[in-house]
C-alpha cells in the first residue's frame, strides 16, 4: 500500500505549519538570540524594537507568567535568557508584530550588552572542568581489567564524529490560537505534542486540559523536533495567552540553523584487545558526548551509546563510559540513531585501526566477532541475532569476494581513480530506552455508515506511520482501507503521548490500535452472532463481510456496524499498549532495554578521485533484516533514506562553529546535505525474512532509524580506497569524511613514493601492534 | 503595476516590483503547494515555472520563487504546482506517487515542478536529462532513489514526443492542463498589451539581473526598492559570433550560454564543466554580468572569463568604456566601476585551433554547491611550447584572480612535468587563501595545485599522469 499522503503531497495540497490558514488578527512572532556564546547580561534594550511600526509587545523573561523554563529530562534550560546566556542564538527576546516583516525588522534593532564569559566548545575541555549535564555512567560486562593479559593484540586511539544538521526542509514553527476560558490551542511542527503541550503550559501556567496541541504531519522532523519544537511552541503560547490574539513564527531556515541543536558531536578513546585467531576479548571505550549548553535529550542519548557500543559484535569483557559534557553551542538533540550511531562508529574505527595495523581486510574480523544468539550485550540482555544471518547472505547474494577482486584488478589499473569496500553490520535495539515511554494509546471510533476514525499520539512526519495505523485498523475489521481515515495527532484526543521516535512509533501506537480494533472486532462478531442465530465462534469478518464457518453471510460491513449501534453496542474503543518485558536497572546498568533488535549488513563501494580528493559512491547493498514487513514499500524508502542520511554524515555534512561557539555554516549555502548526484549510483536491498517471534507490529520490525548505520560503511570504503593510492595515508578517524580529509589524507606523508619508506614505517607499526 | 499570467489566470498587480515571486504566490494568491525550504535557492522547495516567448516560441523554465522578483516575471506565465492540478493526479504526480517518490512531502511540489519543467523543455527525452532537471531539490527524507525511479518512469511517457512541440504534445496527452496550449496566444496579446517592457526607474543604483546573488544578499531591502531590472531586456540577451570574436549580453543567463551553439563549438566541453556550476533553476536565472558583479572571489563565470581574457564595455546610459574583467576587482568586492555604470557587452576572442581551454572546481558537495577553489586555464601551444597563458583561480584570495605570473612563467616554456611542477610553485605565491567554511588554507593551496594539474592532464594526455600525482607541491 503507498503512502496514504502520496496524493495531496503531489497536488501540493497537503497542509503544514505555514499553510494553516490564518486567522483575522493574527500576530507574528520573531525571536531575538544572543550574539555571543556564553556570558552574564548586562543589559537588554529593547525601546526601539517597542516603538517600531506595527510591533505590539516585546517579551523578555520577565513577561512569562508560569515558569521561565522548558527543559524536558533536567530543568536546566530557560525559555528566554535572563541573567546568563549560554549559547549563540539563544532566545532573549521575543517581538510580536502585526506582519512578520515588522517583526523581524524590529529584531534587528535589539541590542544586548553581554559581560563575556569563557566558551568551551570541545568536550573534552568540559569534561576537564568538570561541566556535566548528569553523572556519567558506565556499563561493563566480564572483566576488562583483568582480560587485557589474555589478549594478543591490542590497539588504542580516538575516534571522533562531528554532528548534523537535521534539515528537515520545513522549518521549525508554532501558531496559536487562544480559544474561550483562558485555553489555547496550539498548532505545532512537533514529534512530540505532549512535549509541547507540557512545556506551553509550564511558561503560561496553564493546566494540561486547558491547552490542546495539535499536528496534521511534517515536512520532516528526524529528531529535530521531538524536544525542540517545544521552544517556538511555548513562545508562541506565551504571547497568545497574554495578548488573547492568535500568534504564528514560523522560523527561517538561518533563525532554525542558528539557534536549534543537532545530532552530538562525539570524541571518544578506545582500546581493544584481540587474542591470537582476532576473536574480540576485550573492549573500553570512553565517550565524551557534546551535550551543548544544556540537557534536552542528551542523557537520555548518551545511553543509548552505551546500549550500542559493540554494535553487531559480541565481546565477553566490556567496559564503557559516557560523559555528558555542557559546552556552550545549542542543546544538541535527537536525530535519527540517537546516540548509537556514534558509538557505532568507535567500535568501527578501533576495528579498521586493527585491521590496517595487521595488515588485513577489516571484513575479517567483523565477520568472526558476529553476536551470535544466546550472547550477552554489555547491558545484560540476551541476544536474538540475526547477525551472521544478514552478513552471510550479503557476502554471497552481492559476491563480495568477486567485488574484492574487481576493485583490486581496477586500483591496479588506475592512477587517479581507486575504489574501496567496506561491511558494515548493524544491530540497533528497538524501544525507548526509558521504560516509561513505551506505552501508546489509541482511539478508534466506528461510524454507524461503516467508516472508521483512528486517532493515536503517532506523528506523520514522512515515515508512514499513518498507513501503517490505517493498515492495521483495515486488516482486523478486513475492510477496505477507503473506510479507515487516520486523525491528526492532537493530545485532546489521545492524552500523555510519547513523541514519534525511536523507531518505535508504528510498533507502539499500530499495537494499540490493533487492541482498539481488536475489542470493536469481539463485540462485533457477537452482534453478527446474534442477528445470524449461529455461535460466536463460527463467525469471522473477512473482505467486508460476515463470514459463518468460512461461507458469506450476506450481513455485511456497513449492516453489522450500524445493526450494532441500533442495539447499543459501542463500536468505539480507546485502548492502551504497554510493551512487555522490557525493564532496565539503572543502579546495575542491567536490564532488557530493548523490545527486539534489527539487524543488517551493507556492502560499499566508492570512488575516489586521487587528483581532486573528490569521490562517488558506487554502490551499497544491503540485507536487512525486516522480520515481516507489513509495508515494503515504506520499508523500501526509510532504509533508502536513512542510507543517504547516513552517507551525508560521513562525507559531507561539516558543522562548523568557531572557537567563540558561533555557527559558521548557518545556511543551505555552506551546509551540505546530499543531492541527487551524491546519493550512491545504485542502493539494493535484500529483505532477510525472518519469521522468528517478536514483539513489532504484525512482527513487522522498525525500519527508521536503523539503516542510517549503513551509511558509516562510506567512511570506511572511503578510508580504504584513499589506502589504495597511499597505503601509509595518514587518516585520523575523524568523521565526516570530506573532500578536504580525503585531499589531506592522500597526500599526507609519508607519500607511497618508494619501497624503503614503507618497509621503515610497518615496522614502526608492528611494534604497536603487539602487546 | 506588473501583468503576468498565474497558472490560469491574468494577474495585474500594483505590488512593488522588487518584492518576491514566492511570497505573492504563497501569502496574497494564497497558493500553498508552493513550499519555503530556505529562500536562497538552494532546496527547490519553491520552485515554479515560468513561460516565456522566446523568438516567437514559448519556452518554460524552472525558477526558484524565493529569489525571483515580481519584476522579471512581468509579462510572463507562472506555473505552480496548482497550475498543472488535473482532476486526477496527472502522469507526472502519478509516477511520484507510484514510486513512493514522497515521503514526508515537503519537497515534492518541488520535485513535482521541476519534473514538469523536464516535460515542457525540448531536450531528449532520456533519464539523464529527467535527473538534471531536478539537481536544484532537495530531498531529506527519500535518498532520491524513488525520486529517480519516477523520472524513469516520466521519461518513458515522454519518449513518444518525438519531434513534436513540447506543449502540444503535454496537452494533447493529457500530461498537463489543456489550458497551456493557450497561453501562447494569451501571452503575445498580453506583451502587445503591455508595448515591452516593465516601466523602469530612469536612474538609480539598484541594478538586478536573474536576482539569484541579490536576493540572498538583501531581500528585505529590496523588497520595497526603486529596483532596475536589466533581465528581461532583449537588448543586453543573446551570444553571438563576430569574426573571431564572441559578444555575449550581460543578460544572457547561464542556460542561454550552454544552449548556444558558439560556446559548444568551441569549447565541447562546457555542459560537462557548467553542471558543476548552482544547479537547473539557478542557471536558468543566473546572468553573467550578475556573476562579475557579484565580484565573489569564486565566482564561476567570473574564473571562467578571466581565463579567456574577457572585456567588458560599461556604460552609464551616455557613455561607455571598455574594462578588462580582470581590471575590475581592486580588492575584497570593490570594483573599479561606478554605481551608475552597468555592463551593456561582454566580449572575448574565440580560441583558435591551438588553443585550448578547460576548468577546474572542487566544492564540498560536487553539485549545487559553491567552489573551494576553482581554476580556468586557456593555453595556446605551438610546437609543443606555450605561447599564450591564462591561468585563473577562485577561493584563493579576497578577488577572482588571474594568475598573472604563473601565466608570464608559463608562456615560453613546453609542456612538460616539471615546467607544471615549477608554475605551481609560482601559483603558491600569488595566492592568499583563507580559512573559512570551504576549507582550511592549506587544504586550498593543496587542491589549486591539484586542480592546475588536473588542467594539463586533462588537455596534454603525453603527460605522465603518475609523475604529477606524486610530485609534491606546496
Ligand atoms: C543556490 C545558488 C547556487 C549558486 N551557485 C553558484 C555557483 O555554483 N557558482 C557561482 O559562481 N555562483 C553561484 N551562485 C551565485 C549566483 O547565482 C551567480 O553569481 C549569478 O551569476 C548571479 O547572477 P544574477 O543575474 O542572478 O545576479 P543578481 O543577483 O541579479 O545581481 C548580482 C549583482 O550584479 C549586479 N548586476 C547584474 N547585472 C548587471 C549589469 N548588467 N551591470 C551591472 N551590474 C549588474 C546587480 O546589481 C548585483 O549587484 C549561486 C547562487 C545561488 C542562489
Ligand atoms: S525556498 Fe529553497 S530554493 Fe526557494
Ligand atoms: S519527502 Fe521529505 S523532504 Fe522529500
Amino acid at each position: 500500500m503507498k503512502n496514504i499522503d502520496s496524493k495531496t503531497h503531489t497536488r501540493g495540497k497537503s497542509i503544514y505549519l505555514d499553510d494553516i490558514p490564518l486567522l483575522q488578527g493574527t500576530l507574528f512572532g520573531a525571536a531575538f538570540g544572543s550574539p555571543i556564546a556564553h556570558g552574564i547580561i548586562r543589559s537588554l534594550n529593547i525601546s526601539v524594537a517597542e516603538q517600531m511600526p506595527g510591533v505590539i509587545k516585546v517579551f523578555t523573561a520577565k513577561d512569562v507568567t508560569g515558569e521561565n523554563q522548558i527543559g524536558g529530562i533536567i530543568p536546566d534550560e530557560p525559555l528566554l535568557a535572563e541573567h546568563e546566556v549560554d549559547f549563540c542564538g539563544m532566545p532573549v527576546a521575543f517581538v510580536v508584530a502585526q506582519s512578520d516583516d515588522a517583526a523581524r525588522a524590529a529584531v534587528k534593532t535589539i541590542t544586548i550588552d553581554i559581560e563575556p564569559l569563557p566558551v568551551i566548545t570541545d568536550p573534552r575541555e568540559a569534561k576537564a572542568r568538570g561541566e556535566l549535564i548528569v553523572p556519567p555512567r558506565t556499563f561493563s560486562l566480564g572483566n576488562v581489567d583483568t582480560a587485557w593479559q589474555a589478549c594478543e593484540y591490542i590497539f588504542e586511539g580516538i575516534a571522533e564524529t562531528n554532528g548534523q544538521e537535521h534539515l528537515y526542509i520545513e522549518t521549525q514553527g508554532a501558531y496559536v490560537i487562544p480559544q474561550e476560558n483562558g485555553a489555547l490551542k496550539v498548532y505545532s511542527s512537533t514529534q512530540g505534542p505532549t512535549a509541547v503541550q507540557r512545556a506551553s503550559c509550564r511558561v503560561t501556567g496553564l493546566p494540561m486540559h486547558l491547552v490542546e496541541v495539535e499536528v496534521t504531519r511534517l515536512g520532516g522532523g528526524f529528531g529535530g523536533k521531538e524536544d525542540q519544537a517545544n521552544t517556538w511552541a511555548a513562545l508562541c503560547a506565551l504571547a497568545a495567552h497574554r495578548l488573547r490574539k492568535p500568534v504564528k513564527y514560523s522560523l527561517h531556515r538561518m533563525e532554525d540553523m542558528a539557534m536549534t541543536g543537532k545530532r552530538h558531536p562525539y570524541s571518544s578513546d578506545y582500546k581493544i584487545g584481540f587474542d591470537k585467531d582476532l576473536k574480540m576479548v576485550a573492549y573500553e571505550a570512553t565517550f565524551y558526548q557534546n551535550a551543548g549548553a544544556a540537557a534536552d535529550l542528551s542523557p537520555a542519548i548518551m545511553e543509548r551509546t552505551l546500549l550500542h557500543c559493540t554494535n553487531s559484535y559480541f565481546i565477553p569483557n566490556v567496559k564503557a563510559t559516557a560523559y555528558s559534557c555542557r559546552t556552550h553551542l545549542p542543546p544538541n538533540t535527537a536525530f535519527r540513531g540517537f546516540g548509537g550511531p556514534q558509538s557505532m562508529f568507535v567500535i568501527e574505527s578501533a576495528i579498521a585501526k586493527a585491521a590496517d595495523t595487521l595488515g588485513i581486510d577489516s571484513a575479517v574480523i567483523q565477520k568472526k566477532n558476529l553476536i551470535k544468539t544466546g550472547d550477552e550485550f554489555p547491558f545484560g540482555q540476551k541476544a536474538v541475532s540475526e547477525a551472521a544471518e544478514c552478513w552471510k547472505k550479503a557476502e554471497q547474494l552481492y559476491e563480495v569476494n568477486s567485488i574484492r577482486e574487481g576493485i583490486k584488478d581496477f586500483n591496479s589499473k588506475n592512477q587517479i581513480y581507486k575504489k574501496g569496500l567496506a561491511l558494515m553490520p548493524v544491530c540497533f535495539g528497538i524501544s525507548f530506552t526509558n521504560t516509561a515511554m513505551n506505552q501508546a494509546r489509541s482511539l478508534v471510533h466506528v461510524y454507524f455508515d461503516g467508516s472508521v476514525s483512528v486517532s493515536t499520539g503517532a506523528v506523520e512526519m514522512g515515515q508512514g506511520v499513518n498507513t501503517k495505523i490505517l493498515q492495521v485498523a483495515a486488516i482486523v475489521f478486513s475492510i477496505h482501507p477507503d473506510r479507515v481515515k487516520v486523525q491528526t495527532t492532537s493530545t485532546s484526543r489521545i492524552a500523555n503521548t510519547s513523541p514519534s521516535a525511536a523507531s518505535a512509533t508504528a510498533d507502539l501506537n499500530g499495537k494499540a490500535t490493533y487492541l482498539a480494533c481488536t475489542r470493536i472486532l469481539e463485540r462485533l462478531k457477537k452482534v453478527a452472532a446474534e442477528e445470524l442465530g449461529v455461535d460466536e465462534n463460527l463467525i469471522e469478518l473477512k473482505d467486508e463481510y460476515v463470514f459463518v464457518n468460512n461461507v458469506q453471510s450476506d450481513l455485511d460491513w456497513k449492516k453489522l456496524v450500524n445493526t450494532a449501534h441500533l442495539k447499543r453496542v459501542g463500536i468505539s474503543e480507546h485502548a492502551n499498549y504497554a510493551t512487555p518485558e522490557i525493564y532496565f536497572d539503572k543502579a546495575k546498568e542491567k536490564g532488557h532495554a530493548f523490545s527486539y533488535h534489527v539487524y543488517g549488513t551493507a556492502v560499499t563501494v566508492v570512488t575516489v578521485d586521487c587528483l581532486r580528493g573528490i569521490y562517488e559512491i558506487d554502490a551499497v547493498k544491503v540485507v536487512h533484516d525486516f522480520g515481516t514487513s507489513m509495508n515494503p514499500a515504506i520499508d523500501i524508502g526509510q532504509i533508502e533514506g536513512g542510507i543517504v542520511q547516513g552517507i551525508g554524515w560521513m562525507t559531507m555534512e561539516e558543522i562548523i562553529y568557531d572557537k567563540e561557539g558561533k555557527l559558521r555554516s548557518n545556511a543551505l549555502s555552506t551546509y551540505k546535505v546530499p543531492d541527487i548526484y551524491s546519493a550512491p549510483k545504485e542502493i539494493s536491498i535484500d529483505f532477510l525474512q525472518s519469521d522468528k517471534d517478536n514483539l513489532a507490529i504484525f512482527r513487522s520490525k522498525a525500519v527508521g532509524e536503523p539503516p542510517f548505520m549503513y551509511g558509516i560503511g562510506t567512511y570506511f570504503a572511503l578510508r580504504n580506497a584513499i589506502k589504495a593510492f597511499n597505503p601509509l595515508a595518514h587518516i585520523p578517524f575523524n568523521a565526516p569524511m570530506t573532500p578536504e580529509k580525503t585531499l589531506l589524507a592522500l597526500y599526507s606523508n609519508p607519500q607511497p613514493l618508494s619501497k624503503e619508506i614503507k618497509r621503515k614505517d610497518e615496522e614502526a607499526v608492528t611494534s604497536v601492534a603487539i602487546n | 503595476m506588473i501583468n503576468f499570467i498565474l497558472n490560469n489566470n491574468e494577474i495585474n498587480t500594483d505590488r512593488p516590483a522588487g518584492s518576491l515571486l514566492l511570497d505573492f504566490i504563497r501569502y496574497n494568491q494564497h497558493l500553498m503547494g508552493t513550499k519555503i525550504g530556505c529562500r536562497e535557492g538552494d532546496c527547490g522547495a519553491c520552485t515554479v515555472l515560468v513561460g516565456d516567448l522566446e523568438n516567437g516560441e514559448l519556452q518554460y523554465r524552472s525558477f526558484t520563487s524565493c529569489l525571483t522578483p515580481l519584476g522579471n516575471i512581468h509579462g510572463k506565465h507562472v506555473v505552480t504546482v496548482e497550475g498543472i492540478n488535473m482532476d486526477d493526479l496527472n502522469p507526472i504526480q502519478q509516477c511520484m506517487a507510484d514510486a513512493s517518490a514522497t515521503q514526508c512531502g515537503f519537497c515534492t511540489p518541488g520535485f513535482v515542478m521541476s519534473l514538469a519543467g523536464f516535460c515542457l523543455s525540448d531536450q531528449d527525452a532520456n533519464q539523464q536529462n529527467a535527473v538534471a532537471a531536478i539537481d536544484g531539490n532537495i530531498c531529506r527524507c527519500t535518498g532520491y532513489k524513488s525520486i529517480e525511479r519516477a523520472a524513469g518512469k516520466i521519461t518513458e511517457l515522454m519518449q513518444q514526443k518525438g519531434n513534436q512541440e513540447a506543449v502540444e504534445f503535454v496537452t494533447a496527452n493529457n500530461i498537463l492542463p489543456g489550458y497551456f496550449a493557450s497561453i501562447k496566444e494569451r501571452l503575445q496579446k498580453l506583451s502587445l498589451a503591455l508595448n515591452g517592457e516593465l516601466n523602469q526607474p530612469a536612474s538609480t543604483a539598484q541594478f538586478a539581473g536573474g536576482g539569484t546573488d541579490l536576493y540572498v544578499q538583501k531581500p528585505e531591502e529590496l523588497k520595497e526598492a526603486n529596483v532596475r531590472f536589466l533581465y528581461n531586456k532583449d537588448v543586453l540577451k543573446g551570444i553571438r559570433k563576430t569574426g573571431n570574436k564572441c559578444f555575449v549580453g550581460p543578460s544572457a543567463t547561464v542556460t542561454d550560454l550552454q544552449g548556444s551553439e558558439v560556446m559548444r563549438q568551441y569549447f565541447p566541453n562546457f555542459n560537462k564543466q557548467v553542471k558543476l556550476i548552482s544547479s537547473t533553476p539557478i542557471r536558468n536565472m543566473a546572468t553573467i554580468a550578475g556573476n562579475f558583479i557579484n565580484a565573489s572571489p569564486i565566482g564561476d563565470f567570473t574564473i571562467f572569463f578571466l581565463a579567456l581574457n574577457a572585456t567588458l564595455v560599461l556604460s552609464d546610459g551616455n557613455k561607455t568604456r571598455e574594462l578588462p574583467l580582470h581590471k575590475l576587482y581592486k580588492g575584497y568586492k570593490t570594483l573599479d566601476k561606478r554605481p551608475e555604470e552597468f555592463i551593456e557587452q561582454i566580449w572575448f576572442e574565440l580560441p583558435g585551433k591551438n588553443t585550448f581551454f578547460n576548468f577546474e572546481k572542487v566544492s564540498k558537495r560536487t553539485h549545487l554547491d559553491i567552489a573551494s577553489v576553482n581554476t580556468a586555464i586557456q593555453l595556446t601551444v605551438v610546437d609543443g611550447t606555450i605561447t599564450e597563458a591564462h591561468l585563473s583561480a577562485g577561493g584563493v584570495g579576497p578577488i577572482p584572480k588571474l594568475l598573472e605570473q604563473t601565466s608570464e612563467f608559463l608562456r615560453g616554456r613546453a609542456v612538460t612535468e616539471e615546467v607544471i611542477n615549477d608554475a605551481i610553485d609560482i601559483a603558491q605565491s600569488e595566492i592568499s587563501p583563507i580559512s573559512d567554511a570551504r576549507g582550511t588554507s592549506g587544504y586550498k593551496r593543496l587542491l589549486l595545485g591539484q586542480l592546475i594539474k588536473a588542467h594539463f592532464i586533462a588537455l596534454f594526455p603525453h603527460l605522465q599522469v603518475k609523475k604529477l600525482l606524486l610530485s609534491h607541491s606546496s
